[in-house]
């Protein structure tokens, strides 16, 4: 097999794994916190904690994720024909 | 109405007219070939335009005016289930990724059904019924999205509805028409910088009009505890209810043509990690922004009753009027560029993958030339005709058409891509089930309500994975050679 296909079937493995982790966090924290009686809920710069923690930090540590994703793990290759490995 | 907001736009139209000229000449000067050229921008989108391109073409009039109106009405419940959307900035170029960028040059692939054409043996049933399904269902989502386009001019110029839409087909259909791929593409990324800036300013000024987030809190708990909860205004938003949409704008959007195309569109590699990077903040921050600018608004102006008209409202009462007006582009801009790629690739369909596929192979450049534009203008000029008398409900239709294409199209192109003993008769078979399961679960939910609490994409999306696996390795069970 082509060893750009390798890379190609791991990096789509890891966008499949960022998806459940994302959707696992977004998930737990909105319906785990949320789901409290609103008198119960604590408030983190004015938004109710469930938000917050779900949408907010769960926005900025995917992006996060995605940037070490981007500098560390995913690998340059050419998308020509005949191109090697650069 | 105010001079001074339509100022802003008029210069935002002209930027756009500005892009579609450049890219005509680049279109003249281009040695790529025609078709490449106009309908793919010759392959060599940058990260950054590329991943503005998604954000764009993705980020709709029914998520622009439709959404932020919703979470005025709902609440942070609403919000919670828009940032599933945050998962397509990286999702879909993950996924499709480098194999399907490598794979679309080796077959030299312009259309998405181009490489569904090579992938499945050549199958004259897979390209009209892909080509069927995008020209019928995209063709619907645009004519909703030009309804949006005309209503939100005619409701900051306060002219006529029919001048609006006029207005706003010309201009779309100038650059479209003259720029292609490449026109729609750049004017893309100067809309989503539109968006950016423009929710952030309007987002920044309902925080300062409502007292700040605490305030603004404390003022949607009193009115009413359910609206800061994540089940909405009436309790009965539910957790799974919310969850389905992971599939419907966010995994599932993998499937969608005009979002695949821009997945073999792009230069290098490098283009697509940066895109990957720029898709995901940017499409996180423009959700989480104008959603939060819909809840927000409720307690600055309460008892608006056409939601739509929530973030025009908005602007006009609390930003001076030509800070209106440049935020109020914005709204334009995700219609438009939402449109313009609409237009562009159900345009691609007919000229690439049915005309030049099967009624004249031998067609010369100048005739694909002269087709192409005359079909993306006629196209452009019969949705303007439909939109004149505009369907209700901008949200509906447009989910459908979504919803109906992603059932049809992830299981083909996903496992079409991985999936070594994918065939045709697995792709066939997933696209029908995925189209008439979809329909069919359409009309029984709007007649008993939702089966199983979940939106109407979830069911079609897993019948049509069980019929491409099953039909794939019944029929003609074949080890496919990438």
């Amino acid at each position: 097999m082509d060893p750009r296909f390798k890379i190609a079937h791991r990096e789509a493995l890891i966008g499949v794994a960022l998806a459940i982790v994302h959707f696992i966090w977004w998930f737990g924290f909105a319906y785990g916190l949320g789901s409290k009686p609103v008198e119960e809920y604590s408030y983190i710069l004015g938004f109710p904690d469930w938000f917050f923690y779900s949408c907010i930090m769960g926005f900025i540590l995917v992006a996060i994720t995605v940037i070490v994703l981007v500098k560390f793990v995913l690998k340059d290759v050419s998308l020509e024909e005949e191109g090697d490995e650069r | 109405m105010n001079i001074q907001v339509i100022i802003p736009m008029v210069i935002f139209l002209a930027i756009i007219f500005f892009i579609g000229f450049w890219s005509s000449k680049k279109l003249e000067s281009s040695t790529g070939g025609f078709l490449q050229e106009y309908f793919l921008g010759g392959r060599e989108l940058g990260g950054f335009v590329l991943a503005m391109t998604m954000v764009a073409t993705y980020g709709s009039a029914s998520s622009f005016l439709g959404g932020p109106g919703t979470a005025y009405t709902m609440g942070l419940g609403w919000v919670l289930l828009s940032m599933t959307q945050v998962v397509t900035g990286y999702f879909v170029l993950l996924i499709l990724g480098k194999k399907f960028a490598i794979l679309a040059r080796k077959y030299n692939a312009i259309t998405l059904i181009d490489f569904l054409k090579v992938r499945y043996s050549n199958s004259k049933v897979v390209v009209l019924l892909a080509a069927a399904s995008i020209i019928i269902f995209l063709f619907s989502a645009m004519t909703a999205q030009w309804v949006g386009g005309g209503r939100l001019i005619e409701s900051l110029t306060g002219m006529k509805y029919t001048t609006a839409l006029f207005i706003f087909a010309v201009s779309v259909l100038v650059y479209v028409v003259i720029g292609g791929f490449r026109a729609v593409a750049v004017t893309d990324a100067v809309q989503g910088g539109v968006m950016v800036i423009g929710t952030l300013i309007l987002l920044i000024a309902v925080i300062i009009a409502g007292g700040g987030v605490p305030n603004i809190m404390q003022d949607l708990l009193n009115e009413n505890p359910n609206l800061v909860t994540p089940y909405g205004n009436e309790g009965n938003l539910s957790a799974a209810y919310v969850s389905s949409f992971w599939i419907l704008v966010g995994v599932g959007v993998v499937g969608l043509p005009q979002m695949a195309v821009r997945a073999m569109s792009y230069k290098n590699t490098r283009s697509m990690h940066r895109a990957l990077v720029i898709g995901t903040i940017v499409s996180g921050f423009i959700m989480l922004n104008m959603h939060l600018i819909g809840i927000f608004a409720r307690p600055i102006m309460p008892g608006i009753e056409v939601a739509d008209t929530v973030i025009p409202l908005v602007a006009l009462k609390i930003l001076p009027a030509w800070l209106a007006g440049i935020v109020l582009a914005a709204p334009l801009a995700a219609i438009m560029s939402t449109v313009d790629s609409l237009l562009i690739l159900v345009s691609s369909s007919i000229v690439k993958d049915v005309y030049i596929n099967y009624i004249n192979p031998n067609a010369t450049e100048k005739k694909v030339k002269i087709l192409s534009f005359g079909v993306t203008t006629l196209l452009g000029s019969i949705v303007f005709l439909l939109a004149l008398n505009p369907p209700e409900l901008l949200i509906f239709l447009n989910l459908f058409a979504f919803g109906g294409l992603e059932a049809a199209f992830i299981w083909p192109v996903v496992l079409g891509l991985y999936w070594p003993y994918g065939n045709k008769y697995g792709a066939i078979a997933s696209m029908i089930t995925g189209i008439i399961s979809y329909i069919a679960l359409h009309f029984y939910n709007s007649a008993y309500g939702n089966l199983f609490d979940i939106h109407t994409v979830v069911i079609p999306v897993i019948l049509s994975l069980l019929a491409y696996v099953s039909f794939s390795l019944l029929i003609n069970k074949t080890k496919y050679i990438f």
